[in-house]
């Protein structure tokens, strides 16, 4: 029975036990794309949303890159006002189905939580992630999903370089104050990498496209196969097309190798190609798309992020019998989310930690064939304030494999630097921008991953947030 | 979408579009590609441009049914809309007065050359031209090439027409001349790329390819274009197309190019069983005279 939400003690509330989400069986998931997670019931997250103890001093909503009112719209669910919820979340954040689902939440909003403190385990916070996709999912089931209002026409146009999370921000916060607004989007489809890089059974293409539906309603152009920098340079947007401002939200977009011997045999794959060719081209239907994708058996995924895990565990789904995870440092330091960890391991992947690829060795025909590693252990702690792992010597080991899929970063894309070059541009290539997203153009402005390396949805989308609001005023000012 | 123009069928397995592109056409410059798909389930597939029309707002595509989504494409007539098409893509090519340039064109690689070949004669190159192809019947843009060119030399492997010879034989020949050439462009088969620079290292002769590679984005993103070149991995899509022959691992790009080659065959095998069943299929439904 489900106790009122205004009589409970702290320590009633600390009581509650936290509230595991549902998800697919392990045995069964790993054979299909649906989504793992399956989200909270009503009563579930209402519970879930009781532990909170609404803390004066808001330690969550300072670990949230956008600052949502995190007390308040727990709060709403816990009093069963999940419209009253949704509407605080849309305040700060755009797209809550999407960072629900995405979002780092253990090393952001519910690191500093008071309960996971109190119970000495990070992981036993207030589950706000999950409570951000409950209301959000419940919002958009019951058609409840309204499209923003746009101001009277001002008569001036911006253009959006990008339809990712910080773009798709950017777009509608432009758009409402009554700009034309014009998406830009290299691939034939929008969305970025929540369409290219992170798989369905994580993220259903569906929420996206309600984004990107909900942008075209609101009257933002879209335009699909449009390479800026090629199909048209970013200053010819201004002197040709008219544009008064462009934001820039590209991504990273260029993969990191490990400049290792073999990485270019047959099998070696960057996961931004393995991964593209699963989402958005869907090779995973065999049967109905004409993009091929690699039969693999054995495979090994170089990385220990979010995007090493989406790897690893799409190569499950295509059927590979054995899928092995290698990554230097210990779990702990995986940048990946605990929850994709913990769904990995269910699924079978076979982690090697503290071990890395020295060489990838083939066969006669140039197919991957095995792979020589290196063990490690932990040192002094780097500039990440990660332990340094050091490599054992002599300590080489292989394992035979007919894939390698690479999934240790992106690196800034060359090409709006290649063909722009007055846009100042740091050492590692990533765009200089001010804390307003203003580059080093007057009226551009950037944001994202281009701007921060890569990094997450929710950080690309404050960015954004900053940005819009620049090139609001910019306009205000500009003739 | 952008809508063919017009359709040529120029020999049993070579189609020639023109296709509605006005920004691509605007932008556009010689040695660049474009990356298309034709349905919602197909793949996207690069092709290089083999020219383009400012005025009129098109660009030409010549290729070559080899494999599934290319069949797919000369199925498509006059007025039909081409689904998703992107570009210009790539670094287009270095064109300055070198001095004496040899274009060698193989089979579907002399359409990709044209446009690149008639840069370099407009910047006041003497202009070589070698086309190769494995029979008559597959010698393609003879006509234009001969408008822009100094001298003109065909092969075939089967000798139907102009010499029975590999390109390599006539280009060693240029080579062994007294004042040899600048400067060598080589498109066409991987396998001639990588045997026309071989016959131009000897003799110091600088020689272009043109790589056309596996890709998916065409923008830098996937890196399935990757090929070592001078020891370095670079992407076709963003460093290249064109790359010095000399530097370029042409063996290992060869096996990437494998890489789904059983999909392929049994793709295209399919795909001529397909269009065989239709064939028939027509002829019964065809009215009785």
């Amino acid at each position: 029975m489900l106790p009122s939400n205004n009589h409970l003690t702290p320590k009633e509330r600390l009581a509650i036990p936290p509230q595991e989400m549902p998800s697919q069986d392990p045995a069964k998931r790993k054979t299909n794309m649906s989504e793992v997670a399956l989200g909270y019931t009503q009563e579930q997250a209402q519970f879930e949303a009781m532990r909170c103890i609404q803390c004066k001093n808001t330690p969550c909503i300072t670990g949230c890159p956008v600052q949502i009112d995190i007390p308040g719209f727990v709060k709403a669910i816990a009093d069963g006002d999940n419209k009253k919820s949704i509407d605080i979340i849309k305040k700060n954040s755009l797209l809550p189905a999407v960072c629900g689902r995405v979002c780092p939440q253990e090393t952001q909003c519910q690191a500093p939580c008071t309960i996971g403190k109190s119970l000495k385990d990070v992981n036993k916070a207030v589950s706000i992630g999950r409570l951000e996709r409950y209301v959000s999912d419940w919002e958009r089931n019951n058609g409840m999903i309204a499209t923003p209002s746009v101001k009277k026409e001002t008569g001036k146009k911006v253009a959006v370089i990008g339809s990712g999370p910080a773009g798709i921000t950017v777009a509608a916060d432009v758009r409402r104050e009554g700009h034309a607004v014009t998406m830009f989007e290299a691939f034939h489809k929008t969305g970025g990498v929540m369409v290219y890089g992170i798989p369905e059974f994580r993220l259903p293409k569906k929420m996206v496209k309600e984004e990107i539906d909900t942008l075209e309603k609101m009257g933002v152009e879209i335009k699909r196969n449009f390479v800026v920098g090629r199909t048209r340079k970013v200053i010819d947007l201004m002197k040709k097309d008219g544009f008064d401002s462009i934001f820039i939200g590209t991504g990273a977009g260029l993969p990191r190798f490990m400049n290792i011997e073999g990485e270019n045999l047959v099998g070696v794959f960057s996961a931004n190609e393995y991964l593209t060719r699963s989402n958005l081209m869907r090779a995973y239907d065999k049967k109905k798309s004409h993009t091929p994708i690699f039969d693999s058996r054995k495979v090994g995924v170089f990385g220990g992020g979010n995007v090493a895990m989406d790897a690893a565990r799409t190569a499950i789904r295509l059927g590979a019998e054995e899928v092995h995870l290698i990554y230097r440092r210990t779990e702990i330091e995986m940048p990946a989310r605990v929850e994709e960890v913990h769904h990995a391991k269910e699924e079978g992947i076979i982690f090697h930690l503290l071990q890395n690829a020295k060489r990838i060795l083939g066969d006669d025909k140039g197919h991957v064939k095995t792979i020589e590693c290196l063990k490690y252990e932990l040192g002094e702690p780097d500039d990440s304030g990660r332990r340094r792992p050091v490599v054992i010597e002599g300590s080489e080991f292989t394992i035979d494999l007919d894939t390698v899929i690479v999934a240790i970063g992106n690196d800034s894309n060359p090409l709006i630097k290649q063909t722009t070059p007055d846009l100042k541009t740091n050492k590692w290539g990533n765009l200089v921008a001010d804390e307003n997203g203003k580059t080093s153009i007057d009226g551009i402005y950037a944001g994202g991953d281009i701007v921060l390396g890569a990094a997450t949805v929710i950080l690309a989308m404050g960015q954004g947030r900053i940005a819009a609001k620049s090139i609001n005023d910019y306009l205000k000012t500009k003739k | 979408m952008n809508k063919i123009i017009e359709k040529k069928q120029i020999s049993e397995e070579v189609f020639r579009f023109q296709i509605e592109a006005p920004l691509i056409a605007e932008e556009c410059q010689p040695g660049q590609f474009i990356i298309l798909q034709i349905s919602e389930e197909g793949e996207r597939i690069p092709l290089t441009i083999a020219d383009s029309d400012n005025k009129q707002g098109s660009i030409t595509l010549i290729f070559q049914t080899v494999g599934k989504t290319t069949h797919l494409l000369a199925e498509l007539e006059e007025e039909d809309k081409i689904l998703n098409l992107v570009g210009p893509l790539g670094k287009p090519t270095h064109i300055e007065n070198f001095g004496t340039v040899v274009g060698v064109g193989g089979g579907i690689g002399v359409a990709p050359l044209y446009p690149i070949a008639k840069a370099l004669k407009a910047a006041g190159n003497k202009l070589i031209i070698i086309i190769g192809a494995r029979t008559k019947e597959l010698v393609i843009l003879e006509d234009e090439m001969k408008t822009i060119a100094d001298e003109i030399i065909i092969c075939t492997d089967d000798g139907s027409y102009g010499r029975k010879a590999l390109v390599t034989e006539p280009l060693k020949e240029l080579c062994e001349r007294a004042k040899k050439p600048d400067l060598v462009t080589a498109i066409g088969p991987p396998i001639m790329m990588k045997f026309c620079s071989e016959t131009t290292r000897p003799y110091g002769v600088s020689t272009v390819v043109s790589l056309n590679t596996i890709m998916v984005d065409g923008t830098g993103m996937c890196g399935g274009c990757r090929v070592t070149v001078g020891g370095k991995t670079q992407f076709v899509c963003v460093d290249g197309p064109e790359f010095d022959g000399h530097l370029v691992d042409f063996d290992n790009m060869m096996h990437r190019l494998n890489s789904y080659k059983k999909r392929e065959s049994s793709d295209h095998e399919q795909c001529h069983l397909e269009m065989e069943i239709k064939k028939r299929k027509n002829k019964q439904d065809a009215p009785k005279q």
